[in-house]
């Protein structure tokens, strides 16, 4: 089945800001199995060459090309045109990040996020010679956090970070999360104090627009619940003088 | 990354890269990382020896066995630190890091988190940056180094963002750009692969070597060739024809579907063409069945490639066996540096894929790239700091401000003539599939030549859409095509040239192994004209003598 499909682009370029975001559109004929970004690619390569979008994988692995496909954020590599029986395809840049040209966003906010949650195993203890021994079981624990690709779909689906642009938002909050279940991480658990805020855990509506968005199945609620349980045992710990850290 | 890791310590290290550093493709690597950890217990016997003769064996001989020997012994320590870094590996029962068995491999010695260890050991290598505040410069795009009297000066760079082309100084740069599977149509590799770094060292007068080698992977998926790793042969799965036939019996009886890459795709290729295919409006495709290893351990050990069979061709490996056919996937060759990562220039380095050390030679067994990059970008962080240490001389800033107006004259170029970039990147890419593939004779190698240089004619009448800098994908691409065509010309001539079939490099004209004339590698330089000229080099041999390579 061959079939003429219409491509909108939102178009933008923050360089030229008196110029308002408007829509491209493209005639491109699509046979089943062509995916978005070989449309898009197809667009830059053949039609328009000033069109701007991210790519590199196109595998579903690097998180390039994440974007509003007819109002549904995923990445424009693992969604097929022909899935879209409408003919029309409507493309628009992640929300709650600043365009930069066209399909491309500032991604800043977003790592600045990531990193203020210190995104790397700590450790006290000296390295042992070998590895440091971790169960099947425990390597289970982490096993969903760390398949995030950090493409920020969850960023962008985010209806808090849409009110509240300082809030850390889903993928950081998991992030942190993969790190405190990891068995072999030693941070204090007094460096939950940290995200013991409404830019932090405590924003989160839990409206689970950010597990609905997510192209790798991570659920970055379940981190932000995980965490915020691990706060009130804390608390509770502290009230009735348990003074222990665990 | 690694590299950069190493240094920030005691030097003011940019990490500078075209796409964010976690959007590159490393991030796609699925199998896992070769290291004699003997956790396996069938694999208690291994050594870092046994990994070293493996690769020398695997390598069809073209390697230099000193710097496989230090990447075999080094590889126990890496995978360790990248385990204390905090990558997630998958385990064994006694909470040791679990491997898997690999193509060309005598003992189960690729360590693995499911399969996804790119996607873990480049996460963990960018958090170990970010723990240690190395400075990171994304949507930087290198396209010329700066250099004069042998030295380094630093790179320029355009920032795609402000639109404007950035002189940056160093005393030392080093590149980990990746290999230049992109010149070719099908291709397992990320878009940004295309060797647009080995293209910008070739221009500032350093050899490309032995980049004839070309790794065709024997499992890519049907349409989209993304990968479908090795592993799902290590843990157990069938290639299948369309008679039923699992029919890697006919040619390596023994190893199976786990002999090495380039012998298993030859394998299936000689099954497409002996019209022992499937087929339908996306190609010739044969079977990676994996039915027979049960929804259980599909789920535990190949989740990603599930996902992505069903994601891209609607298969789920569950229920049905997966459509799949060989193309390009690595690059052997690459920028010429010995084991230190140093280059005929000085203060300019490379590692990884972009490097040729050479550890892979004529092939490279699966498992062994990740390990490649990890291993000698930590030692190129030695060799640096070494350098540092007795190399004062501050980069002169003139050399730079001379390249910048260079590069800024040649973009100007590219608005002036009336060729569509992207119709002489198909033509290249087409021409590389045809006449440069798995199996090469001499009459399809001339006229892969011829056509190479025509291109390269016509690469001087390229026409832009727009002449902007800023946020311009088409105007990178059309700077980055100089370097695919002189990387293109390269491995077709090194192909021509090397009238022998070793590893990856098959030649239905000359079918055997010829070490009396070709143990050797292919250098390919400019000289004093700008012309590409080809010169040898024998490898490095010091206790294995090449033996006939029977699996």
């Amino acid at each position: 089945m061959n079939d003429l499909y219409t491509i909108k682009v939102l178009r933008y370029d923050a360089s030229l800001p008196e110029k308002k975001p408007s829509f491209s559109s493209y005639r491109v004929r699509v046979i089943p199995g062509l995916t978005v970004l070989t449309v898009l690619n197809r667009i830059r390569d053949e039609i328009d060459g000033t069109l701007a979008f991210r790519a590199s994988c196109r595998a579903a692995t690097c998180g390039s090309c994440a974007m509003v496909i007819n109002g549904k954020l995923d990445l424009a590599c693992r969604t097929q045109v022909a899935s879209f029986d409408s003919g029309t395809i409507i493309l628009e840049p992640l929300p709650n990040l600043e365009i930069i040209k066209d399909l491309v966003v500032d991604m800043t906010p977003f790592w600045n996020m990531y990193e203020r949650v210190k995104p790397y195993l700590v450790r006290n203890s000296a390295d042992p010679e070998k590895e440091i021994f971790q169960s099947e079981e425990d390597r289970k624990r982490i096993d969903q956090f760390v398949n995030c690709i950090l493409c920020a779909c969850c960023y962008g689906a985010c209806e808090v970070l849409r009110r509240e642009p300082e809030y850390m938002g889903p993928a950081a909050l998991a992030k942190l999360q993969r790190f405190m279940l990891d068995s072999r991480d030693e941070r204090p658990q007094a460096f939950l104090d940290t995200v013991d805020s409404a830019d932090g855990v405590w924003g989160c509506d839990t409206l689970l627009r950010c597990i609905d968005a997510c192209p790798k199945e991570v659920r970055p609620t379940d981190g932000i619940v995980g965490l915020r349980k691990r706060m009130v045992k804390r608390r509770f710990s502290r009230i009735f003088g348990v003074n222990r850290e665990d | 990354m690694r590299a950069a890791v190493g240094l920030c310590d005691k030097y003011d290290v940019a990490l500078v890269s075209k796409v964010h550093p976690l959007r590159s493709h490393s991030i796609a690597a699925q199998g896992g990382i070769n290291a004699a950890l003997a956790n396996n217990p069938d694999g208690r016997d291994d050594t870092w020896e046994k990994h070293t003769f493996d690769t020398i064996k695997g390598s069809d001989y073209l390697a230099d066995q000193d710097a496989v020997e230090i990447m075999c012994k080094e590889a126990v320590k890496v995978v360790y630190e990248m385990e204390h870094w905090g990558c997630p590996f998958s385990r064994f029962p006694d909470g040791t890091i679990a491997q898997r068995p690999f193509g060309g491999a005598g003992f189960p010695r690729t360590c693995y988190s499911a399969d996804l260890t790119g996607h873990v050991l480049l996460n963990t290598l960018y958090e170990r940056a970010v723990a240690k505040g190395v400075k990171v410069y994304y949507e930087y795009v290198a396209v010329a180094l700066a250099v004069e009297g042998g030295v380094c000066h630093g790179v320029l760079l355009i920032d795609q963002a402000k639109g404007t082309v950035i002189p940056f100084s160093s005393r030392v740069t080093l590149f980990a750009t990746g290999g230049y599977g992109r010149i070719y149509l099908h291709s397992t590799n990320a878009l940004i692969n295309n060797g647009s770094g080995i293209g910008m060292a070739f221009a500032a007068g350093i050899p490309m070597k032995d980049m004839e080698f070309v790794q065709f992977h024997p499992t890519t998926l049907l349409g989209t060739n993304i990968l479908m790793t090795e592993a799902c042969r290590g843990e157990g799965g069938y290639l299948v024809n369309n008679k039923g036939e699992r029919f890697m019996e006919r040619y390596v009886p023994k190893a199976m579907e786990l002999a090495p890459r380039d012998i298993v795709s030859r394998s299936i290729q000689t099954e497409i063409e002996i019209g022992n295919a499937f087929e339908n409006e996306l190609g010739k495709y044969v079977h990676l069945d994996l039915r027979h290893l049960g929804a259980k351990k599909i789920l535990e050990r190949l989740p990603g490639i599930r996902r992505i069979s069903i994601d891209f061709a609607g298969v789920d490996p569950i229920n049905e066996p997966i459509p799949i056919m060989p193309c390009q996937h690595y690059s052997m060759g690459g920028i010429d540096t010995n084991e230190k990562g140093e280059t005929l220039i000085k203060g300019f380095y490379a590692a990884g894929e972009c490097a040729c050390v050479s550890v892979h030679g004529g092939n490279r067994l699966g498992g062994n790239s990740l390990l490649d990059t990890i291993v000698f970008g930590k030692l190129c962080s030695v060799s640096i700091d070494e350098y540092l240490q007795t190399h004062e001389a501050a980069p002169e800033e003139k050399v730079l401000a001379l390249k910048k107006d260079e590069i800024e004259k040649k973009i100007r170029s590219l608005s002036e003539g009336d060729q569509r970039p992207f119709a002489v990147l198909d033509d290249l890419r087409k021409t590389m599939d045809e006449y440069v593939g798995i199996f090469r004779t001499k009459k399809e190698l001339e006229t892969g030549l011829e056509k190479v240089l025509a291109i390269k004619e016509r690469y001087k009448d390229i026409k832009l859409s727009s002449p902007s800098l800023r946020m311009n994908y088409e105007l990178i691409g059309a700077i980055e095509l100089e370097s695919m065509i002189d990387v293109a010309h390269a491995t077709t001539l090194g192909a021509l040239l090397r009238e022998e079939s070793r590893g990856a490099h098959f030649r239905r004209d000359f079918t055997g192994r010829n070490d009396a004339d070709w143990l050797k590698h292919t250098l390919a330089s400019k000289d004093g004209s700008g012309r590409l000229s080809i010169f040898y080099r024998p490898p490095v041999i010091t206790r294995y003598q090449p033996m006939a390579r029977t699996y």
